[in-house]
């Protein structure tokens, strides 16, 4: 895995960009972590490079602020080989639907932000010939629902953005791979509860990104019962839909 | 959400909050009236438990500095010790000491004052640890070393987690030529050669005794031996550094209850005794150290009832007649354990409520229900004649007496947790049962 170069992680501050940034190091890629106040990741940053003996850099980004990221592409220098997308912003959907600034920031973080920077990313590396994206989205885009449809229409909207870069990209050597984790245990559901067969690991999340990347998968559900899930949520006809599945 | 100990008994239902940083550790201990810190769920009882809250470490688990020279190394408290293992063997180095499973937190082997095989010539994990940072219920950290907060670090090795949380500790790593151990087995008849034989493999840097606790008569007491060394190079060849390959299986259900009984419980130490063979071979650190790690869930066999380990140790002086005593009880009552292990501590250490004393401890598993416990109490009752004591990590059922009186630094203890948290915030089920 090291011939491919070194990964990006854009949400490095996140349980599962710190897992995936502690794969792909373990793997022996150097490692560059962009997020907010990046300074603060400082012990993660040690703990990657001494678990992985690569070099980690630290770098600050915020998504919402799509003017700094030709200097941040600037600042990381060399394209990666991989560049990672883990941003996400749950949010709450019951203050999403009544204050347009919140929805906006949620739409903004899952969707624009990530798609702007990743669309660019993908620009360059398509000159180059080749390259890997991977985003993490989420099976929440599969179907709008009461409970969270702000963040599931943003999802919606990257995964579909994902898939259409995929389909550009098939014959330029840059492969793009979308990821659906499901539930996941991390700060984000922290205080939900989460039913455990549906739910993964930061880790788990991690190796199914680096597993995705070496079998070139195109989507991958983290937790293969989540495709029957979707599956079955996703036949369910929209009449029955509204009214009895409001959850 | 529902927790409970690796004994799965008791279960409670209680927050769990989770600590990234010292900041979220900060905020938990401020917010919370009551809590105790918890890694794996790895000791056996109620001892991270909390009938308000717990605090969980496991992610806070980065390395934060490693000296590959001398093998110091600093962790914080939720790193796994598989982790760890992954991390330190492929670099030519191995835990100073280890329990006998990998999948304890670091945090969790200081509080517990962790020891292993090679008790007698290592000491507890506690021995190791150089320094360590507490964050006490009053908000304060306080670096803990031999020469610094010198009282506080004694209480925290094997305070179980009453003095605070542990939030990352520095200690050093042994050197090792490879991953294998030169093992020796030895078998023996009866209680007074399997005495006989720990006690003459004290230069041995791992012993360990595998007991049939349900042999009686003449045959009372036989073992295997399991005696180790780290493998030299010279040994086993080079290029023998790698961590082994895990093959693990799972249980996947509660086996019903009445699974494990008297028969298939002799049957299954009948067949262990005989298949074993003495003499010499060469296995990998985790299946020397950690047989039962490959089998995941493993405390499943004992049904949804949950079951728990009973360890004690009782002085040198008196042990034939006392462990002579408690193999006759368990035997007797019919309850046997699937897994009976007897190891000769060597001398005790600075830990306050530190576990061993020169002794023997002796290990033992049963079901939990009321047969087990009546028979514990029975075993309570030779212990304290004795003047031996019980293992916090394990216990989920002993009494405010036994603790007081297998535990003469009780008093000290409590005199330091009065100074950093006289209202005993930090608090567990077991903390308040056993009145520490």
């Amino acid at each position: 895995m090291s011939a491919a170069g070194s990964v990006l992680v854009i949400g490095g501050a996140s349980d599962i960009g710190r897992a995936i940034a502690r794969v792909y190091a373990e793997a022996g890629r150097p490692v560059v972590l962009a997020a907010r106040n990046a300074s603060r990741l400082q012990t993660d940053a040690t703990d990657i490079q001494l678990r992985g003996g690569v070099p980690v850099t630290l770098l600050d980004l915020d998504i919402l602020d799509s003017s700094t990221f030709p200097a941040f592409l600037d600042a990381v220098g060399d394209l990666p080989g991989t560049v990672i997308s883990v941003v996400g912003l749950l949010g709450d959907q019951a203050q999403s639907s009544i204050d347009p600034a919140i929805a906006e920031t949620v739409m903004r973080t899952n969707y624009i932000g990530p798609a702007l920077l990743l669309g660019e990313i993908a620009n360059r590396m398509e000159r180059r010939g080749s390259g890997t994206i991977i985003g993490i989205s989420s099976v929440a885009g599969d179907r709008g629902r009461a409970s969270n449809y702000i963040y599931g229409s943003a999802k919606a909207g990257f995964t579909a953005f994902l898939s259409g870069l995929r389909n550009r990209l098939a014959t330029k050597g840059v492969h793009v791979v979308t990821i659906k984790p499901g539930f996941v245990d991390t700060q984000m559901t922290k205080g939900m509860k989460l039913p455990p067969l549906l739910t993964a690991s930061p880790l788990e999340v991690a190796n199914a990104v680096a597993a995705s990347e070496q079998r070139r998968r195109d989507i991958v559900y983290v937790r293969p019962i989540w495709r029957v899930v979707m599956g079955v949520i996703g036949a369910v006809p929209e009449k029955i839909f509204k009214t009895r599945m409001k959850s | 959400m529902r927790i409970s100990g690796w004994g799965r008994f008791p279960q409670i239902d209680c927050d769990v909050m989770s600590m990234r940083d010292r900041q979220d550790a900060l905020d938990a201990v401020r917010s919370q009236p009551s809590l105790i810190t918890r890694g794996n769920g790895r000791s056996y009882g109620d001892a991270a438990l909390n009938a308000t809250s717990v605090l969980s470490t496991l992610k806070s688990d980065r390395i934060l500095a490693f000296d590959t020279t001398t093998g110091t190394i600093r962790c914080e408290a939720g790193l796994i010790l598989s982790d760890l293992l992954d991390f330190a063997v492929p670099r030519g180095f191995f835990p100073p000491v280890t329990p006998g499973t990998r999948f304890v937190t670091l945090g969790g082997m200081i509080a517990s004052d962790v020891h292993g095989k090679n008790h007698h010539a290592a000491g507890t994990f506690g021995r190791h640890v150089e320094s360590l940072n507490l964050l006490t219920a009053d908000g304060i950290v306080h670096l803990c070393s031999r020469t610094e907060n010198a009282d506080l670090l004694r209480a925290t090795c094997g305070g179980m987690g009453l003095t605070g949380t542990i939030l990352d500790a520095t200690f050093r790593l042994l050197p090792i030529e490879t991953a294998a151990i030169r093992q020796e087995v030895a078998i023996a008849a009866d209680i007074v050669e399997t005495m006989a034989l720990c006690e003459s493999s004290a230069n041995w840097t791992y012993t360990v005794a595998w007991i049939d606790c349900l042999a009686r008569g003449a045959r009372l007491g036989r073992s295997v031996i399991f005696k180790g060394e780290h493998a030299s190079r010279d040994e086993v060849g080079d290029a023998s550094l790698a961590v082994p390959r895990r093959r693990t299986k799972r249980v996947p259900v509660d086996f019903p209850g009445f699974a494990l009984n008297k028969w298939s419980v002799r049957a299954f130490n009948e067949l262990y005794y005989r298949r074993s063979k003495p003499g010499v071979s060469f296995p990998d650190y985790e299946t020397f150290f950690y047989p039962l790690d490959a089998i995941h869930d493993w405390n499943r066999i004992y049904g949804g009832a949950g079951f728990t380990q009973y360890q004690c140790v009782v002085p040198v002086a008196d042990s034939a007649v006392a462990i002579r005593r408690i193999l006759q009880s368990v035997s007797e009552a019919g309850l046997g354990s699937f897994l009976a292990v007897l190891k000769l501590f060597g001398r005790g250490d600075d830990g306050l409520l530190s576990f061993p004393m020169e002794g023997y401890t002796l290990t033992l598993d049963f079901p939990a229900n009321s047969r087990t416990f009546n028979l514990l109490l029975r075993l309570d009752a030779i212990l304290a004649e004795y003047g031996g004591r019980l293992y916090l990590a394990k216990d989920v059922r002993g009494s405010a007496d036994m603790m007081r009186r297998g535990y003469p630094n009780l008093d000290a203890f409590r005199a330091i947790r009065e100074i950093h948290d006289p209202m005993h915030k930090m608090a567990s089920l077991q903390s308040e049962r056993l009145g520490i």
